[in-house]
């Protein structure tokens, strides 16, 4: 089954991050990509990406007249922003959990896991 | 000279005996399934223009075993230059023993250290000789994700210290139970083609058949090999009536019988019909003969469901489960009405993982619809719909709590396999 792993940021945790010093900052990356490296060795990363800051978001509406209009900034006004994530196949539900938990904003409660939903199907 | 596909279905025969050989010579699995992958490369691609050589086992075994013999070298450059060289003819192609290592690989690669997903990856690959990047591709996975899939899959097995001798009669027992799920997994991967995005996958479906014969001509007196294939043949046999025009699922009851594969049909009765004879009963020659009565039936209402439930009976001694209960439970329904279905569901929900099994809801609102709660039912869909991990099945349950809610809609009769 896949899985994806959704990391969210919200003001606590956007503070902290900000308020670390570049050796700290650092430390978070390698930490990061460990799980990447460790994911890519058990063969259950599909695939891993940083979102850039919520700013330069763009939320995109095409009108009755056809027409693309385009708001800068993030469609939900929420607290919490979606900050990465993590497309992962693995063999059960809570190993996409144990995963999940190795990220450090698994800590204030921003870590998503949602079933992809399957292609396949039984007969009904 | 062959057409491109019959190379290629000679190239996958071929595949696991070269393998066998060039352990057998102490190449070293790790090493030889590499070499072997790069063999078969080089023959799709010189055959289709040389024509095939005389003996094309002994062709890939001496490619293969040339490049096992470069790659430990570390010769970059030599290798380099001689790819094009070593992809021609030998001049002397290496006699091949007779031994026919193909159970013996699959058995390797069904190793107890290995995930599931990383038996299916090293099976396909090293018995079924698809490439990495088609075995990515069916699985919507990224060619690295499987490569690195493989690669661990081999590490692992090398630290266990299994080693990666071939096998004898003893772990081919032991591990027999391993390979059958393996084979059943990447059947059920490739069981529903609905889209475009999943069409690869019907190969899945096709290579597990292929496999599944390959493994029943070299165990013929095995009951639950044979019973796999059967099930396997029988399951399939419906495959182009079971989805519609759009992708949608189309339930068993409502299929055009016409459209199912007779002489499947005819090959997997043949089959669990002798496997029940001879051999000790297992579960998948209940599950296939469970599908046979199915096949069997001209038109749903036919359907011998006494003799099935009697089926789900048997099969849930042997190998009880959530799946089992509900489609037992469905069977007496279709017996005895779908009031005693939604009783005994009612009754079986105070097992936990039943009530929580996302099926659950599917088959109470199919009993719901039969007995005439439509607004239940309706509701039923719905929770099911929500519930399910499967996008086929969300779209089915869907349409089935649209109908209900639609009053005009034809009354429906949808069943659950």
């Amino acid at each position: 089954m896949k899985y994806l792993i959704l990391i969210h940021s919200n003001p606590a945790s956007r503070e902290i991050w900000e308020s670390f010093s570049e050796e700290q900052k650092a430390e978070g990356f390698t930490y990061y990509g460990r799980i990447v490296d460790d994911l890519v060795a058990s063969g259950e990363l599909v695939v891993t990406h940083a979102l850039a800051d919520p700013s330069v978001a763009k939320t995109v509406t095409v009108r009755e007249d056809g027409a693309t209009v385009t708001t800068d900034g993030p469609f939900a006004e929420a607290k919490e922003q979606l900050a990465g994530f993590f497309l992962v196949e693995c063999e059960t539900p809570e190993r996409a959990v144990e995963i999940a938990a190795r990220m450090p904003e698994a800590h204030f409660g921003l870590i998503e896991v949602r079933p992809i939903l399957d292609l396949g199907g039984m007969e009904m | 000279m062959r057409p491109a596909g019959a190379i290629e279905d000679l190239l996958r025969e071929l595949a696991p005996r070269v393998l066998g050989a060039l352990v057998r010579r102490g190449g070293g699995f790790e090493a030889a399934e590499d070499a072997v992958q790069e063999a078969l490369l080089a023959a799709a691609t010189r055959w289709p223009a040389d024509g095939l050589p005389e003996n094309p086992a002994g062709w890939l075994v001496t490619v293969a075993w040339r490049r096992m013999a470069e790659a430990a070298r570390g010769d970059a450059s030599r290798r380099r230059r001689e790819a094009t060289a070593t992809a021609r003819e030998p001049r002397d192609p290496e006699p091949v023993q007779d031994e026919d290592d193909t159970l013996a690989m699959l058995v390797l690669c069904c190793h107890p250290a290995l995930t599931a997903a990383s038996q299916v990856a090293l099976t396909l690959r090293a018995v079924g000789g698809l490439t990495t990047a088609e075995i990515a591709r069916a699985f919507l996975v990224p060619d690295a994700t499987i490569g690195q899939r493989i690669s661990r899959a081999k590490k692992s097995i090398t630290a266990a210290g299994g080693g990666f001798g071939v096998p004898g009669p003893e772990a081919v027992a032991e591990r027999l139970g391993a390979v059958l799920h393996v084979l059943y997994l990447v059947f059920n991967e490739g069981y529903v083609a609905s889209s475009g995005a999943s069409l690869h996958r019907a190969e899945l479906s096709a290579e597990a058949i292929r496999l599944a014969r390959q493994l029943h001509a070299r165990l013929p007196d095995d009951g639950e090999v044979a019973g796999l294939l059967a099930l396997m043949l029988l399951t399939d046999a419906r495959r182009r009536a079971r989805t519609a025009p759009d992708g949608g699922l189309i339930p068993l009851a409502e299929q055009d019988r016409g459209r199912w594969d007779a002489g499947a049909i005819a090959e997997g009765v043949a089959l669990v019909s002798d496997a029940l004879a001879r051999a000790p009963i297992g579960p998948n020659q209940v599950q296939a003969a469970i599908a046979a009565l199915h096949d069997e039936a001209p038109t749903a209402d036919a359907t011998d469901w006494r003799q099935i439930l009697a089926l789900y009976e048997v099969l849930s001694g042997l190998a009880p489960g959530p799946m089992v209960t509900l489609n037992r439970i469905v069977a007496l329904a279709m017996v005895e009405g779908p009031e005693a279905g939604l009783a005994a569901l009612s009754a079986a929900a105070e097992e936990p993982a039943l009530a929580a099994h996302h099926r659950f809801h599917a088959v109470r609102a199919h009993l719901l619809e039969q007995a005439g709660e439509a607004d239940a039912a309706e509701d039923a869909y719905h929770r099911a719909a929500r519930a399910t991990l499967s996008l086929p099945e969300r779209r089915y349950l869907e349409g089935r709590a649209i109908r209900l809610a639609q009053p005009t809609a034809s009354p429906a009769d949808g069943i659950v396999e």
